[in-house]
């Protein structure tokens, strides 16, 4: 073959110029999108990053851009995104790296993982808007957040141990245990008789309903404190007050209490089957209300379901009355769209102002948000209310304090604990392994 | 052709693009990542300059241990599976299904085209203990025996986990063997059958020497991919129970992503580098030494 000449060099030189051009064409397409305003310019779409396991929040958003919110959706119309929980927190660090989060999203699972994003600029304070804010839920949101009012109560949540009414009077239980041992007697009495005592899941991430019980039996045990101490190295999780907790819990697993194989049971499944009357309780928040009230999922009727407090433990200095409260699944503000967008403004000021009452109309949600007290609710839910009303002392839950490897860690292994596959002394030594 | 390629310019004007893309995708993010390994931080908190602490992390890391055992356990089993039962196939499509083989061979290679997620929730359900009864635990329960809950020890976890990935990738390594045992001559095995080789002589004097080279392939690919196995593991057990089948991977993508740690997860990931490095070079060594004197 003849040398190349000169005449073959331009074709070579044109596609070498193009595929550069190409290339840097691909490489910014490959930057994140980044919808949020700044400068003072309008957002095109109000965006909302919610997760699919949580249907009431857009829901209630879509209604709100509907009806309450119409003029703010004509300026800015909502858009709604969606993200598996599970790697919600991953996808929240990728979009704040790249400065493009939306205006709106669910917080992050990690109580941590918000604070840091407060702490980078990326999450909007949002005590300066929250006139709406029921003081119950700005008290929990402030000892969740070191003081600061991170996020936006779509829900006000107490959790406790639910119970099948009808089941328990059946197996001869007339009262409701008021103490963990009378808990624990009733527990035994029901397998006994063949029926399943908890329902409860543990697979995968869906462990956190069983660590929620350690937690609650070392926030009876110890006090309301009990958790905070290991936050601030003044106690260990290892300890033997705390793995008592554990242990207690492994017991109640290795006795086959929370069913066959609980690390092959997810949420929705615990929740069916104690909603269709194979289980006598189950360990649920308030969120579940909407599941109690919909009779194409509650197989057992409203009327039978029954809240208890976690009970009492013998010799513990932590009460009753001490509930378990959260603000479960809530909506985190991008500062820099808020602050940049008067279009985002007027859609949060919205969000503060009515969502409180759609919720609860539409869905028998109950929020952290005041309502304009003009929705007749449920018999259960009015109940939940009231209990709400009544909670002078709030606890958070077993995870509340940890990092986010430590939360996977603890919950990853809930489901073992059930099982009675680990002792509790060692799923204390693998979770504070992790706390980093 | 030859004086295209001697001319450099045009060598260079040729590879170029190619080459910048692969530094721009492969090369560049590899030393980044080989960068944050000096770093502790993220995305969100920026980053500070860590020295050596990440390193030093490693050898403190109650859950490192755990994966490295995890991953090498995994790879040696299913290369060992893979190719085992591959070259087992091969030998039943070269031996006793030449008429009919290209039926069998479609069937065993049709799992190696399916999703991997597909693949994962089909053996989910196949080995269900709760809340329903999957087949095998039918079977089980049939025959009198008591149920298996497979995904809540990790014994039993991974036998599923290396029952699939044999399964899902068996029909490849057959496929890949048996091309290389139709190049062994007929004459010779005519010859060694009429001095009276039997099968099971035919097999270890004539058919295993001959195939070694494309044995040794095989074997070097399926080390290479299971040390790297990440997608199987994830969708069948999420690395259950609690961590007890999470490889280096997995360990690697949780560390980085889900908790944020970008510079011990570059460490795990450089560890999971020298692993495979350290085998490369244990096989290529042997396999030059092997086959070339065979």
């Amino acid at each position: 073959m003849a040398p190349i000449s000169p005449r073959t060099h331009r074709p070579a030189r044109v596609a070498a110029a193009i595929s550069a051009l190409a290339l840097v064409v691909s490489t910014a397409a490959c930057g994140g999108g980044d919808d949020t305003a700044s400068g003072g310019s309008s957002a095109k779409n109000f965006s909302f990053l919610s997760i699919n396991e949580n249907t009431t929040i857009p829901a209630t958003l879509t209604t709100l851009s509907q009806k309450e919110c119409a003029t703010q959706n004509a300026a800015q119309p909502l858009e709604i995104k969606k993200q598996a929980q599970a790697s919600l927190d991953q996808q929240l660090q990728l979009l704040a790296g790249q400065g493009a989060l939306p205006q709106t999203f669910i917080a992050a699972n990690a109580p941590s993982l918000t604070s840091q994003l407060a702490d980078s600029g990326s999450v909007l304070d949002t005590a300066a808007i929250s006139q709406g804010v029921l003081p119950a839920a700005s008290s929990t949101i402030t000892s969740l957040y070191d003081g600061k009012q991170l996020v936006l109560p779509t829900e006000l949540n107490i959790e406790g141990i639910w119970y099948n009414k009808k089941l328990l009077a059946d197996n001869g239980i007339t009262t409701p245990p008021a103490t963990w041992d009378d808990l624990v007697a009733a527990f035994a009495k029901l397998h006994a008789a063949g029926v399943q005592p908890i329902s409860q899941a543990g697979k995968g991430g869906d462990g956190w309903g069983v660590t929620r019980w350690v937690g609650n039996y070392i926030l009876r045990q110890q006090g309301p404190d009990a958790l905070k101490k290991v936050a601030d190295g003044s106690a260990q999780l290892t300890d033997p007050q705390y793995v008592a907790a554990a242990d207690a819990i492994a017991a109640l697993g290795k006795a086959g209490y929370f069913g066959k194989s609980p690390t092959s049971i997810d949420y929705a499944t615990a929740l069916n089957t104690f909603l269709t009357g194979k289980a006598a309780f189950i360990y649920m928040g308030s969120w579940a209300l909407s599941d109690f009230n919909d009779e194409s999922k509650n197989k057992i009727g409203a009327d039978n379901v029954g809240f208890l407090k976690f009970p009492t433990v013998t010799g513990g200095t932590g009460t009753a009355d001490q509930m378990p409260a959260n603000v479960g699944t809530a909506l985190a503000i991008s500062k820099k769209a808020y602050e940049n967008d008067e279009n985002t403004r007027a859609w949060v000021t919205c969000i503060v102002d009515n969502y409180g009452t759609v919720a609860l109309r539409d869905s028998s949600q109950i929020t952290g948000f005041a309502t304009d007290g003009s929705v007749e609710v449920p018999a259960l839910t009015k109940q939940i209310q009231t209990e709400i009303a009544g909670v002078r002392t709030s606890v958070l839950w077993f995870e509340a304090y940890f990092s986010a490897k430590a939360t996977t860690v603890s919950q990853g292994n809930g489901g073992l604990l059930a099982g009675g596959q680990l002792t509790g002394e060692k799923f204390m030594q693998t979770v504070t392994a992790n706390l980093g | 052709m030859h004086s295209v390629l001697g001319d450099r310019k045009s060598v260079a004007l040729l590879l170029g693009p190619a080459l910048l893309v692969y530094s721009l995708v492969m090369l560049v993010p590899m030393l980044w990542s080989l960068g944050y390994t000096f770093f502790t931080g993220s995305v969100i908190s920026g980053f500070t300059w860590a020295g050596g602490a990440n390193f030093s992390k490693l050898l403190d890391d109650p859950a490192l241990p755990q994966a490295l055992w995890f991953t090498v356990k995994y790879a040696v089993v299913i290369t060992v599976g893979q190719v085992l039962v591959g070259y087992l196939l091969a030998l039943l499509y070269v031996f006793f299904l030449r008429r009919a083989g290209s039926i069998i061979r479609t069937l065993v290679f049709f799992p190696v085209i399916l999703p991997t997620v597909a693949v994962a929730l089909l053996f989910q359900k196949f080995f269900e203990y709760a809340p329903q009864t999957g087949p095998v635990n039918a079977a089980i329960e049939a025959f009198g025996g008591t149920g298996v809950d497979f995904f809540s020890t990790p014994g039993h976890a991974f036998l599923v986990v290396a029952l699939m990935d044999i399964w899902r990738s068996m029909g490849f390594y057959a496929v890949l063997l048996y091309a290389g045992l139709l190049d062994i001559p007929d004459e010779m095995m005519e010859a060694a059958a009429m001095d009276g080789a039997g099968t099971w002589r035919l097999i270890r004097s004539i058919v295993v020497p001959l195939s070694l080279p494309v044995l040794v392939s095989s074997l070097v690919f399926s080390i290479n991919g299971t040390l790297k196995a990440f997608d199987s593991i994830y969708a069948l057990t999420g690395g259950g129970p609690g961590s007890a089948t999470s490889p280096l991977t997995l360990y690697m993508y949780q560390t980085s992503f889900a908790y944020g740690d970008y510079g011990y997860g570059s460490t795990i990931a450089l560890t999971l580098t020298v692993l495979c490095l350290l085998v490369t070079v244990v096989i290529f060594r042997a396999t030059r030494r092997d086959v070339g004197q065979g």
